[in-house]
């Protein structure tokens, strides 16, 4: 992390980086417990941002605190470099940090990401910064903070194994499609953000640390480089990832995770990669 | 048909050109200056500052230009700003008794020391719509008696508290209590940092919530013990300095309603108190937020806690206009990956469904 107590930003009437050094102390002490304590949640002071609540504000103080000069960005939302949201933010931190943008997973040493993990898989000395709209992965079981914080506390996680269980007997299989529970270092459990499941085996001793940042909710969690990730499942019905019968149209991918679009008026689908930069990497490589 | 996804830069810029367009309106049309909106839409302005938990006039009216009258926007802008200002410190607590009051008025008592004052208020206007406001034309000067800044305006609620019938306010302990913009919201939260939240939180989001109290939904027979609205000093101690200097007078509501109650096992009976403040002029949200403040002390006051206005997690995590508003509105942005996934799981089990409905007619046929 480079020294960052300089102010000279292109817009000079902001510290670098947005906020001021005395907040960004304050997270990267709150992301140090993160790491330090694997999956548990901390609570910060967390900021009103220039954007919204729900646009990713806690994943852009995590950012904001951590980056400096030296740093190469990447943002995507939904997998792709060139949704809106991920354009917005990618902008804000060019004017805001003069970082180095790119769309490339590899260049990249601070990856900014809503609702996907890059295909690519990361390389040690990579963060994986993800904004998480409700931290607690208890919350629809139980809405009291003081009630799942005292869960936590005593390991008490039955009530998602039942829960689990009630979609199988209801449907035969886990209908959970997305934000699929885990269990981070086999003692907390995690809301792995709104990622589809088909993500959730990349989180599993992954080489790169992963940055948890809720905004609204001003929790900070994290996922040290080769941590142990589960999905919570049962002996009998084994954890399972989406599949597709297609290929992606524009790649011929059978691995990655397909985003489906509607062609024309009779509904004709198309599928294609939801990650971008993996798509176009394997377009260009097939290229003579 | 994949340029659909592309291309966000362009128009995003675009979009802002656009929205900067439709703030300015018809350009044969007078631009607002900040001014006018500061003095004729001052109502507005000091709901922008109470939420926006930042007085200044001038960047409230700003906000207000800027989201083109969208308060909750506004209430927003200014957020963002003041987040990113220094603190020096904590001003040393207001004393409202200090007040030159423009309006007081109580409705426990038919008189008080101090005497009733009506000041503005439109609570006897007949809403007719004043079509001469329409047309241009310069409006006489209201006459207004003289006011004694001096005279110390004692409250109504200490009388009643002299008899032991009023509880008496929580004697400040000492300690500068938690900031709620600089850290977390933990629960179980104690009373100052809940009256951080209240004051604020959206007004519309309280007003619900109080008069869910006066319609039975934990319901604590209030009365209004005192409104008043006026100006007072604020001050604060610089370290270097070690003394009181005053720094401003500012404009408050302030709210302190007078609620049955009917004793616990180690009080008597007596009446007890809900508190609201705002910026500026305010009554309905000084007024909403007492109520719920009342509410909400359930549980120090050994209740029963059966509604939404008396659960502290409930009312707390929901009261800020701009956490809710931004957290709604996100669901405008891309969630196609989520969606896909739970397409793809709709799909397996419809074709499992599909599946086990077309065994069972052949094996009906079979029989």
């Amino acid at each position: 992390m480079p020294d960052t107590h300089d102010t000279s930003s292109s817009d000079s009437a902001y510290n670098y980086a947005y906020l001021d050094e005395q907040t960004k102390r304050m997270i990267r002490r709150a992301i140090l417990k993160a790491v330090a304590v694997p999956g548990y949640q901390v609570p910060f002071g967390g900021r009103e941002m220039p954007l919204p609540y729900g646009w990713g504000t806690g994943g852009i103080q995590v950012t904001a605190a951590i980056i400096g000069r030296d740093d190469t960005l990447k943002v995507i939302d939904q997998g792709a470099d060139d949704t809106t949201n991920a354009v917005s933010i990618r902008r804000f931190f060019a004017k805001v940090a003069d970082v180095a943008t790119t769309t490339r997973t590899e260049e990249a040493t601070v990856i900014q990401t809503r609702h996907r993990v890059p295909e690519t898989p990361l390389k040690e000395g990579q963060i994986l910064v993800f904004q998480v709209p409700i931290p607690e992965p208890l919350r629809m079981l139980e809405p009291r903070e003081t009630e799942t914080r005292t869960l936590h506390a005593l390991t008490e996680y039955g009530g998602m194994q039942v829960s689990l269980y009630e979609s199988i007997a209801r449907h035969g299989r886990i209908s959970k499609a997305y934000n699929y529970p885990v269990l981070v270092n086999g003692r907390y459990m995690m809301s792995p953000s709104p990622i589809p499941k088909f993500d959730n085996p990349k989180l599993d001793n992954n080489a790169a640390l992963q940055l948890y940042g809720a905004g609204r909710e001003k929790r900070i969690y994290a996922v040290p480089p080769y941590t142990p990730v589960k999905s919570l499942d049962f002996d009998d019905h084994p954890f399972e990832i989406e599949t597709w019968s297609e290929c992606c149209a524009l790649c011929g991918s059978k691995e990655s995770f397909l985003d489906e679009m509607i062609v024309d008026d009779d509904g004709k689908r198309l599928f294609v990669c939801s990650d971008t930069d993996y798509c176009q990497e394997r377009q260009q490589a097939d290229k003579p | 048909m994949y340029v659909a996804v592309k291309g966000g830069e362009t128009a995003i810029a675009n979009s802002l050109d656009l929205v900067a367009d439709k703030r300015r309106g018809a350009r044969d049309l007078a631009e607002l200056t900040l001014d006018q909106i500061d003095q004729q839409l001052g109502l507005a302005v000091d709901r922008v500052m109470t939420e926006g938990s930042c007085y200044d006039r001038s960047l409230a009216a700003l906000a207000i230009k800027q989201a083109r009258g969208d308060l909750i926007e506004a209430i927003f802008l200014l957020r963002a700003y003041r987040t990113t200002l220094p603190r020096f410190g904590d001003s040393e607590p207001l004393d409202t008794t200090r007040m030159v009051a423009e309006r007081r008025i109580s409705s426990t008592f038919k008189d008080v020391p101090g005497g009733q004052v009506l000041g503005p208020t439109y609570d006897y206007t007949h809403r007719l719509l004043d079509f001469s406001l329409a047309a241009a034309g310069e409006r006489p000067e209201a006459p207004t008696a003289p006011v004694d800044a001096a005279q110390a305006l004692p409250r109504v609620g200490d009388i009643l508290e002299r008899e032991g019938m009023l509880e008496p306010p929580p004697a400040a302990n000492g300690e500068a209590s938690q900031d709620i913009t600089r850290t977390p919201l933990v629960m179980p939260a104690d009373r100052p940092v809940r009256l951080q939240n209240l004051a604020r939180g959206d007004e519309g989001f309280l007003l619900a919530l109080g008069y869910s109290t006066q319609r039975g939904y934990g319901n604590n027979h209030p009365f209004v013990g005192e409104i008043r609205y006026g100006q007072v000093p604020v001050a604060f101690v610089p370290e270097e300095l070690g003394f009181e200097i005053e720094l401003a007078e500012i404009d408050v509501t302030e709210c302190d309603m007078v609620n049955q109650f009917a004793g616990a096992h180690n009080i008597p009976p007596q009446f007890t108190r809900g508190y609201g403040l705002a910026f500026g002029h305010a009554e309905r949200k000084a007024m909403a937020m007492a109520l719920v403040d009342r509410a909400l002390r359930a549980e120090e006051l050994s209740e029963n806690i059966t509604s939404p206005a008396q659960d502290e997690e409930f009312v707390l995590s929901h009261s800020d206009s701009v956490e809710a508003s931004g957290f709604v509105q996100h669901l405008k942005l891309p969630h196609y990956v989520d969606f896909q996934s739970e397409l793809v799981v709709v799909r397996t089990l419809r074709h499992e469904v599909e599946e086990r409905n077309r065994q069972a007619v052949l094996d009906q046929a079979a029989e």
